[in-house]
């Protein structure tokens, strides 16, 4: 039975991480960049979503839809502010922004809602399943959270296979230039990736705080690393990777929790992250690019 | 006279070469590319101070062979030899340490250095200093260094290229860069040269000096040179054999004159070349 | 001037780098000694020696070798402890703190070479943002198992465990690493004066390094990796051997870094020290050794400075930094700069020849 539970807890977790690694893959896949702001987006979602329903009094559906909103502003708002100007620049010096972005983030945080956690409350109003007469708990967190990825999943899917944003997309990541010959909009396109990156990212962080109510400044930036290795590990830049490498991620980090140890379970995520890298250097499910001569 | 014969009828090497084994043989050479067989059955024998040249229409596959060649990409079937000695299993800087050094189609210098450092870098292996050296500046690194400099101000002088020894590699004039890549390649002191298009891009005085540097590289250093090159005047007059690819298949061997009046070569390549003109 | 001017490049990068660290010694040491410089200044001087070794080690990494390492503090920490561990166990061995200082360094320089060796050789088949995630993994490695480990020493050697204290199983001993709280009880023996060798030592390194045929063909990897193989290069060894040095220097840092203060702890090492130093090269100049040394100076200053501010030092450092990347970057900025760079210029020749003229 506790296998199941963890199982099941790693699931969940690992949706939240997926999520979040959806954003960071479909920038990386189209903008060729590292946006290491992203996981403080997830934070900015959160604390408008605490807002909304604890200061305003909102009901949490208007709550997240108010947080995805703000956060796909936000989102827009950073990549024409600080990204834009610098397409043309080196993939370090734009990594070297999207660092300062974060820190933009996580200090006028800090300055608004101050540095005290405050508890967040959860958005899930479903009960526990009980099962096994009641040796196995699900939570309502973790079924939405499982149920919320699955269908995120399927609409990017659709939406980048069938709509024309989205097929502009994949353009986009393809060849850039080729894309912009053709007729498609590059600027639009990637505001629009950084747009459904980011409103994404205001329901992972609804999410990962109803799961774990603590929220301060700094709750995206682990999530946030965690996600991108998730990204990696599932191959970056494939949105598929991100769910397969998102998920299993969650589930490691459970499992090593529960039978190994507390303390080294991230050694060990990051580990098993290394082992998979050497073993097939692109991710589980990436592409092989090789190099003209 | 053939210069370059199908192996295994092989031995015709050129006159002043028959009493040495050729620099570089390969037996029935391909590679595939996820199923797909980009180049088959290529058997080339070269002599020790043959000029050569690898002809064919655009996408033969001349640059793949190169590659192979090189071990940039691993054949999928046949072997090479080089001196004698198999290359199979190398990689690209131990095949080069064998005696085989290049230059790239799209050119490839450390563009950030100085012209002198790109030469001594392509004088790695001719360069006597370990690391503690390297680190310490003692221990015969001045001697070693000012060997190198020695050695790579001759060769840029070989080409006339001594005075802009101190210039950014980047900033260089194209035709200069092209023959930047041919000393650093000749650095390596290789015993065959390969040269992907060198005369791209040059108008014609600078392709006939061009052709005058292949021979002098010839007479002076005693090596092989093989050459892709688009400019049929300049493969004519210069190469002592030429092989023609087409669609990863050699469709002919022969001298000069041979290839000009092979009817598969007139079909697949200087037919079209003549027409288009 | 003119006479500087003419010296080779390498030449005048070694001069001014030498220049400014003896300037500054010269400077900061007199002031130091008669207690002349504020307490959190003269606190500041061994962290910040410690920041420019990082960041002199770290350029070598992504300057010179141009591989993106976002795990450096890593390397940092398993000095810090190896060095801290050294320290606290030769306490009777060597009485001398300057000779047990050396050691110390020279033990955490090792571990973390080697450290460097074990992450190196499978890294950097990996290339461009792959190994950036692996570096990133392996500094999040390290911190969190030092975060378990617990070690001391008594009269029998040295006891290591993963689990507590208790389980170290000694008599009388001293706890050394303690767990997430991390070495305890340093005895503080860096001086600015050590710091100084350090960072003197690091450029004879690396400018050595650089200037030599081993640093030539890293430099030919960096911007050529094919046509470097092409003329006989060994791509994993040079790579290594860039990865292994810039560790190793790391190391020695991180030793001298923990042995400045009377606890350590592992998360001082994470992943946000990593993204620090690599602000500093980037800000400093991809391969530019002084650079390097003038940006951690400054960056590392500026939140120093900005402490009247309090709480919005941060958010001014945050914004501080994005305006300079998007300055030093952008199209539109390079096209400014260059724009009034010929406008200078132009002024400049117009009055030398009207100069002429009226001669």
């Amino acid at each position: 039975m506790a296998f199941l539970t963890n199982l099941i807890n790693g699931l969940s977790l690992g949706s939240v991480y997926a999520i979040i690694a959806l954003g960071y893959t479909m920038v990386y896949g189209i903008a060729k960049m590292l946006n290491f702001a992203h996981g403080d987006v997830i934070m900015v979602g959160a604390y408008i979503a605490y807002i909304t329903m604890s200061s305003l009094g909102l009901p949490s559906f208007v709550a997240i839809i108010f947080a995805m909103i703000v956060c796909t502003v936000l989102g827009i708002v950073i990549e024409r502010l600080a990204y834009k100007p610098l397409r043309q620049a080196t993939s370090l010096a734009v990594l070297i922004t999207a660092i300062g972005v974060s820190y933009f983030l996580q200090n006028a945080a800090l300055l608004i809602f101050g540095s005290a956690p405050v508890s967040f409350r959860s958005v899930v109003k479903i009960p526990a399943l009980k099962l096994f007469g009641g040796e196995l708990i699900v939570t309502g967190e973790s079924m939405v959270t499982v149920i919320a990825c699955i269908i995120i999943m399927i609409a990017l899917t659709i939406f980048t296979k069938k709509s024309k944003m989205g097929k502009a997309m994949r353009a986009v990541s393809e060849d850039k230039g080729a894309a912009e010959l053709m007729g498609i909009n590059v600027n639009v396109t990637i505001s629009a990736t950084f747009a459904i990156g980011s409103a994404l990212a205001a329901i992972a962080g609804v999410l990962l705080c109803s799961a774990y109510p603590v929220l301060m400044p700094t709750t995206g930036s682990m999530p946030g690393i965690k996600a991108f290795t998730a990204a990696v590990f599932g191959g970056i830049g494939s949105i598929p990777g991100a769910m397969v490498g998102g998920l299993l991620l969650g589930v490691i980090e459970t499992f090593s929790k529960f039978y190994i140890s507390t303390e080294l379970s991230d050694a060990i995520v990051f580990a098993v992250l290394i082992i998979v890298l050497l073993v097939k250097p692109t991710g589980i499910l990436g592409k092989k690019i090789s190099e003209k001569v | 006279m053939t210069k370059m014969v199908p192996v295994p009828s092989r031995g015709i090497i050129p006159e002043r070469d028959v009493d040495k084994r050729p620099i570089l043989e390969t037996h029935h050479l391909g590679i595939d590319f996820g199923g797909l067989t980009a180049v088959d059955d290529i058997s080339l024998t070269i002599g020790r101070t043959e000029i050569s040249g690898l002809i064919g229409p655009n996408g033969a596959g001349k640059t793949t062979v190169f590659n192979m060649l090189t071990n940039v990409y691993q054949p999928t079937r046949g072997t090479i030899l080089l001196d004698g000695k198999p290359t199979a299993g190398k990689t690209t800087a131990q095949v080069n340490r064998m005696g085989i050094a290049r230059t790239f189609q799209n050119i490839r210098l450390f563009s950030n250095m100085s012209v002198l450092d790109n030469v001594k870098v392509g004088l790695h292996n001719e360069i006597k200093e370990n690391l503690f050296a390297s680190v310490t500046h003692a221990f015969g690194y001045v001697k070693a260094e000012r060997k190198a400099r020695e050695r790579a101000l001759e060769l840029l002088d070989f080409f006339s290229m001594a005075d802009m020894a101190d210039a950014e590699a980047g900033s260089l004039p194209y035709g200069a860069q092209r023959r930047l890549e041919i000393v650093r390649a000749l650095a390596t002191n290789p015993g065959i040269i390969l040269l992907d298009e060198p005369a791209a891009g040059m108008n014609p005085s600078e392709t006939a000096e061009l052709m005058e540097n292949i021979r002098r590289i010839r007479d002076t250093f005693g090596i092989a040179v093989l050459l892709i090159e688009h400019d049929m005047s300049l493969v004519m007059n210069l190469c002592e054999g030429i092989c023609v690819l087409d669609h990863g298949k050699v469709i002919a061997k022969g001298s000069p004159d041979e290839i000009k009046q092979n009817p598969a070569v007139i079909e697949a390549y200087l037919g079209k070349k003549k027409e288009a003109e | 001037m003119l006479k500087f001017k003419s010296l080779k490049k390498t030449t005048r990068t070694a001069v001014t780098s030498y220049g400014i660290i003896l300037v500054a010694f010269a400077i900061m040491f007199p002031l130091q000694q008669f207690g002349l410089l504020s307490n959190a200044m003269a606190g500041q001087l061994v962290p910040i020696c410690t920041y420019i070794v990082m960041a002199i080690s770290l350029n070598l990494t992504v300057g010179v070798l141009g591989e993106l390492s976002l795990g450096h503090a890593g390397f940092m920490s398993v000095g810090a402890f190896c060095g801290a561990i050294t320290s606290s166990a030769l306490q009777e061995v060597i009485p001398a703190a300057p000779l047990r200082l050396l050691v110390a360094i020279i033990i955490g320089g090792i571990f973390a070479g080697i450290a460097g060796l074990l992450v190196g050789i499978p890294v950097l088949r990996l290339r461009g943002d792959y190994l950036a995630i692996v570096t990133l993994a392996f500094g999040e490695i390290i911190r969190n198992i030092i975060n378990c480990l617990y070690v001391g020493v008594d009269k029998r050697g040295l006891h290591i465990s993963m689990k507590d204290i208790a389980s170290l199983g000694m008599e009388n001993g001293r706890v050394i690493i303690n767990g997430p709280q991390g070495a305890v009880g340093i005895t503080r023996i860096s001086t600015f004066a050590s710091g100084i060798v350090l960072i003197l030592f690091t450029l004879f390194i690396v400018l050595n390094l650089m200037n030599s045929r081993t640093g030539r063909a890293i430099t030919a990897i960096r911007d050529n990796r094919i046509a470097a193989e092409s003329v006989g290069i060994s791509i994993t060894k040079y790579k290594l051997t860039a990865f292994i040095t810039s560790s190793v220097l790391a190391g020695m840092a991180g030793a001298l870094y923990a042995m400045n203060f009377s606890t350590v702890a592992a998360k001082k090492f994470d992943f946000n020290t990593s993204i620090l130093i690599l602000v500093f090269v980037v800000l400093g100049g991809m391969g530019n050794i002084t650079g390097s040394i003038i940006a951690t100076t400054i960056l590392y200053m500026v939140p120093e400075i900005l402490r009247e501010f309090s709480d919005y030092r941060m958010l001014i450092y945050a914004i501080v930094l994005i305006l300079v990347m998007l300055f030093t970057n952008s199209a539109k900025a390079k096209l400014f700069r260059e724009r009034v760079f010929d406008f200078v210029l132009r002024r400049k020749k117009n009055e030398e020849e009207e100069g002429v003229k009226n001669d």
